[in-house]
């Protein structure tokens, strides 16, 4: 037998989330964004059966890049944990900040177990509030950290490059519309300018509208509803289009996008910190 | 236990197991405790008392269905409860009424819901009609031991059937033997005379309201000649449950739409206290 190499711990580390950032950047990237009803969470799925978004309880959401089998266990896990949470105490009690912990927990563990394979996947967990400043978004990558999200954010292979887009052009009460329309942009822009077309029938959509006037707040958006969202917003707004996201631009900058900047800011120092405990 | 929820430690193992859709069944492997089935009751003399709900009454209509319960929750022969809820919508299609011991049934139906929005979430999919009057059927009979005690829970279960294109009605007996129910059908100790009203009132084209009408009329007949069965209450504005399912979904009247109705047949048995014979619907 022979004597096994010695590597250093921050090398077995450093490989480990390599293999993660890898396996997740091979994933098509979706986008969580915040409107003025909720959350819509928008990504490129060409298959109408196997979901990247879905419903984990009343009010929070998942949403996932990476490897299908790996997110599919935890999301199954996470409604597992939310509905016998529910029924253990009260629908109430199941909340998103406590469902990304376990996430996180759970991610955490298997990244640094050297067991395992290190999941390839990066979660969204979501939960909407009674007003926009109750919403909660939590980012987990890979590692098990917990980045506190606001305005916007994005997950899966491309996803700085569109967090960047995001940023500067999201801004606070868009309407269903505007939000899902900056989505698709975000989406199929390209670093080298030439922006590509996703057509609807390559889109998921799902939202979590606080305005539903059922319990369970989750919502696909699919078909006609989302033709007409798409359109809706296009033919209002494609010959302005590029006029309109400077105006937006340049008349925010002190404002809501500066807001929204400093706060996630914020959120991920404030983030940083509670994954570092 | 690794299994403790409460903790922030991660999920364990069972959480993440690939296996079955059904709440219940994770329920069963996981933590079997929280299975009201799986209860052994210490032996007894006798019944136990506890609180019982009464009447659930269900009428067909063209497109849909009505589900409705008078208020009443009674322990021997005293009121437990005026107000209590015995209707529930089960999910969007579907809702369950309950007639028997509260607090059981109750507990049901929360397990019940849950067992639907599950299998829902997991399998991105709703179980059919059938297969949800089927899950009833299997949570009734895990409850036979207690029925057997006095506690029995006996379920009325309508909900529209988005492949037939029609409302549909199951029956319950203690034993979680399921039948459907064509027109109307009612349970609980006011069943018989609700059952006798709908049977004379009850029509293939209904209109909706009419159907509200006709089940309120019938948990009338049942306050009427069984005292376990609440009327409307008009001086606390306690009126009956009524809930509608349509391909539009669940829906529950509001109390301003139920006191309207209720009121109106109030009115007309003033002049005719045995029902309508008079213009009714």
């Amino acid at each position: 037998m022979s004597t096994p190499f010695y590597v250093s711990p921050q090398q077995a580390m450093a490989d480990r989330a390599e293999y993660a950032r890898k396996g997740i950047a091979r994933g098509r990237s979706l986008v969580v964004l915040q409107y003025a009803d909720g959350i819509v969470f928008v990504g490129e799925n060409p298959s109408r059966a196997l979901h990247k978004f879905s419903e984990i309880y009343d009010r929070i959401g998942f949403a996932a890049a990476g490897k299908y089998n790996e997110y599919e266990n935890l999301r199954i896990g996470g409604v597992r944990y939310a509905d016998l949470r529910g029924y253990t105490y009260d629908r109430d009690d199941v909340t998103a900040r406590g469902l990304a912990n376990v996430y996180a927990q759970t991610l955490g563990t298997i990244f640094s177990s050297a067991g395992e394979k290190p999941y390839e996947v990066e979660l969204v967990v979501a939960e909407v509030g009674a007003s926009p400043e109750g919403d909660q978004i939590y980012r987990l990558p890979h590692d098990g950290s917990i980045v506190d999200e606001h305005g916007s954010v994005a997950v899966g292979g491309n996803a700085e490059q569109i967090s960047t887009f995001l940023d500067q052009r999201h801004r606070d009460g868009m309407s269903l519309a505007e939000a899902l329309k900056l989505a698709v942009q975000a989406l199929s822009s390209q670093s080298n300018g030439n922006d590509r077309e996703i057509p609807a029938d390559r889109l998921e959509v799902a939202v979590l509208d606080r305005t539903r006037p059922q319990q369970r707040k989750f919502k696909r958006i699919v078909g006609r509803q989302l033709a007409r969202l798409l359109e809706a917003d296009g033919a209002a707004s494609t010959p302005t289009d590029a006029p309109s996201d400077e105006e937006t631009d340049e008349g925010t900058t002190e404002g809501p996008t500066g807001g929204t900047a400093g706060g996630t800011t914020g959120g991920t120092t404030g983030g940083t910190n509670e994954a570092g405990k | 236990m690794e299994a403790n929820p409460r903790s922030t430690g991660r999920l364990p193992a069972a959480f993440l197991t690939p296996g079955s859709s059904s709440f219940m069944d994770f329920l069963g492997n996981h933590s079997p405790d929280l299975l009201p089935g799986k209860r052994v009751l210490p032996p007894l003399q006798g019944a136990i008392e506890a609180p019982h709900g009464t009447t659930i009454v269900a009428t067909t209509f063209p497109g849909g269905v009505v589900l409705a319960g008078d208020r009443r929750a009674t322990m021997g022969n005293m009121i437990a409860q005026r107000d209590i809820e015995k209707v529930f919508p089960a999910d969007e299609y579907s809702a369950v009424g309950i007639a028997g011991t509260a607090g059981l049934a109750v507990e049901m139906v929360k397990l019940f819901q849950l067992e639907l929005e599950h299998f829902e979430k997991v399998e991105g999919a709703q179980l059919s009609l059938e297969g949800k009057a089927n899950r009833l059927s299997t949570m009734i009979r895990s409850n036979l031991g207690m029925a057997m005690q006095g506690l029995a829970v006996v379920p009325l279960f309508a909900g529209y059937d988005i492949d037939r294109e029609k409302g549909r009605i199951f029956s319950y007996d203690v034993t979680g033997g399921r039948s459907e129910e064509h027109g109307f059908a009612a349970t609980g100790s006011g069943s018989i005379f609700a059952r006798g009203a709908m049977k004379k009132l009850y029509r293939e084209d209904l209109t909706e309201q009419q159907a509200t009408t006709l089940v309120i009329q019938a948990l009338y007949d049942a306050a009427d000649d069984d005292s376990a069965t609440g009327g409307p209450d008009v001086a606390r504005r306690i009126y009956p449950i009524v809930t509608v399912i349509t391909d539009e979904g669940f829906r529950r009247l509001t109390e301003a739409e139920t006191s309207e109705i209720a009121r109106s047949i109030l009115e007309g048995r003033l002049t005719q206290p045995d029902g309508p014979r008079a213009a009714l619907l």
